[in-house]
């Protein structure tokens, strides 16, 4: 499973380097797609199954086919640089870096030694994690559920002046 | 999992399975394709395809040789890399899913059991439905890419459309999912040894059946394709092999949705098993084989009689009827459920 797990996490980091990169924002989507399908697929390489292809799911074959569309209606092509701020341009690399660092030392922290496993996975199945979420998490998950209704009704309103 | 010594073999076997299913699965696109033209032609009091071979019956060999020695034509502004990814993408896509399909039970040949299927993925159902939820990029992608004007809106009306009818097809399901209590197909069809699901379910029957045929694309839900008002929609400028990878993207797709209604609904492979032990291993292939066939026949049953939709009739069917008409029925048959369970 090692040398899958390398292609997937190689090409993960690879597109998401893409993501930034692209000039065209359609090329960036789609290379967030692979990313977020790699991603898929290291969880599958756990043995979590069903995360992998809810991952598929929900923001590969939805949140970013709604990306795609809004950039097709768009219709945005490659985009100009612009040489607005010279400090975003100044700060960006140090801070990238921080934040890398940062990273770094928090799984470093967390697992010293390279030969450190995961513990026995826990049950990741739709049962599992049905239950969780209606038992242990089931507040949170009501709050989101209504965010993301008064997410949508904003949404309505402001596409709709007059109702 | 495999010992040391078995590794070779197995692999063997598996490379084998793959090799044979998607061997079945294009000669089956390739003749549905067939069977397309002689029904809609008898229904249309037409003769259909006949001079090739009895019956035209090597019709698709000479389409595909035909197909292939094409020229192809690349418009000279497209972008060069979607658009050559984009029929790759439908195509494999559509080829995808047809691994965790089970044909039929397991056989035993001198101490070997055959599974009938490519992979047994315990959350299998939802497999199939984070692959159909990608296939809309092949056609938006398309659409996009062709930077002309009928391709474009092509893509867009897919998209819009694809995305609508995915609730409902995954909602029409759910009820189904509910009542055998889990997602694994080989599981679902066991669960209906008694009873056919389309008895228990024939709401969810209703709702499966039209989202599929939207989301596949067909009449009477063709918008994308609609060749009266957008010339051929997303694939307008394709030609030659990377049209025909569409075509064929399209129809394996038919096959997939009506193996998976025939899996979900109709109960697979069960049937009436008798005779020797050979005939018994067989048989269920068989009446899992006849069902689709029949789901097959009834897309151009369907093809043959409908006029297309207008594209806001179909969005307001969509949201306005069918899914609320699939909540209702994942209501009503939790209810029953908790209500059997007390």
């Amino acid at each position: 499973m090692a040398p899958l797990f390398y292609i997937f996490a190689a090409l993960a980091i690879l597109a998401a380097l893409s993501v930034v990169l692209q000039r065209t924002p359609v090329y960036s989507a789609l290379s967030l797609i692979v990313v977020l399908c790699s991603l898929a697929v290291v969880y599958l390489l756990l043995g979590a199954e069903f995360l992998a292809v809810i991952q598929v799911i929900i923001y590969a074959g939805a949140i970013m086919v709604l990306f795609v569309l809004v950039i097709m209606l768009l219709n945005a092509r490659q985009e100009t640089p612009t040489d607005r701020s010279r400090l975003a341009r100044w700060l960006g690399a140090p801070l990238l870096l921080v934040f890398l660092g940062e990273l770094l030392f928090a799984v470093w922290e967390r697992f010293p030694s390279a030969s450190t496993r995961a513990a026995a996975a826990p049950d990741a199945g739709p049962r599992a994690v049905g239950a969780l979420l209606f038992r242990s998490y089931v507040l949170p998950f009501e709050v989101t559920s209504i965010l993301i209704l008064v997410a949508v009704l904003g949404a309505v309103v402001l596409a709709k002046k007059r109702l | 999992m495999a010992t040391g010594s078995d590794m070779p073999l197995l692999l063997l076997a598996i490379l084998a399975k793959v090799g044979v299913v998607l061997l079945v699965l294009l000669t089956t696109v390739a003749y549905a394709v067939w069977l397309e033209r002689k029904v809609v032609a008898r229904i249309q009091s037409r003769w259909g395809p006949y001079l090739v071979g009895p019956h035209g019956l090597l019709q698709p060999v000479a389409d595909a040789v035909k197909i292939f020695f094409k020229e192809d034509i690349v418009p000279t502004e497209v972008d060069r890399i979607i658009y050559w990814l984009a029929p790759f993408l439908a195509f494999s896509l559509a080829l995808l899913s047809i691994s965790v399909i089970p044909f039929g039970e397991s056989l035993t040949i001198g101490g070997a059991t055959i599974h009938f299927q490519i992979t047994d993925l315990n959350v299998g159902l939802l497999f199939v439905f984070a692959v159909t939820s990608l296939g809309v990029y092949g056609v938006a992608l398309a659409g996009w890419s062709s930077n002309s004007k009928y391709p474009l809106l092509g893509g867009l009306r897919s998209s819009a459309q694809m995305i609508s009818y995915e609730l409902s097809l995954g909602l029409g399901v759910v009820g189904v999912v509910m009542l055998a209590g889990s997602l694994s197909l080989r599981e679902i069809v066991e669960h209906q040894r008694g009873l056919w699901n389309v008895f228990v379910q024939p709401v969810g029957f209703l709702i499966y059946f039209t989202a599929a045929v939207a989301e596949t694309n067909r009449v009477p839900f063709d918008l994308p394709e609609g060749e009266s008002e957008l010339v051929g929609g997303f694939h307008t400028e394709y030609s030659s092999f990377k049209f025909a990878m569409f075509f064929m993207a399209e129809y394996a797709n038919i096959v997939t949705v009506s193996c998976l209604a025939t899996l979900l609904f109709f109960g697979g492979w069960l049937g009436p098993v008798f005779g020797p032990s050979l005939l018994r291993g067989l048989l269920p292939i068989f009446w899992f084989c006849l069902k689709v066939f029949c789901f097959l026949f009834l897309y151009i049953w369907i093809r043959g009689t409908l006029p297309r939709f207008r594209y806001d009739q179909l969005m307001a069917f969509g949201w306005r009827f069918l899914l609320p008409l699939g909540l209702l029925n994942v209501l009503v048959t939790s209810l029953i459920l908790a209500w059997r369970s007390v």
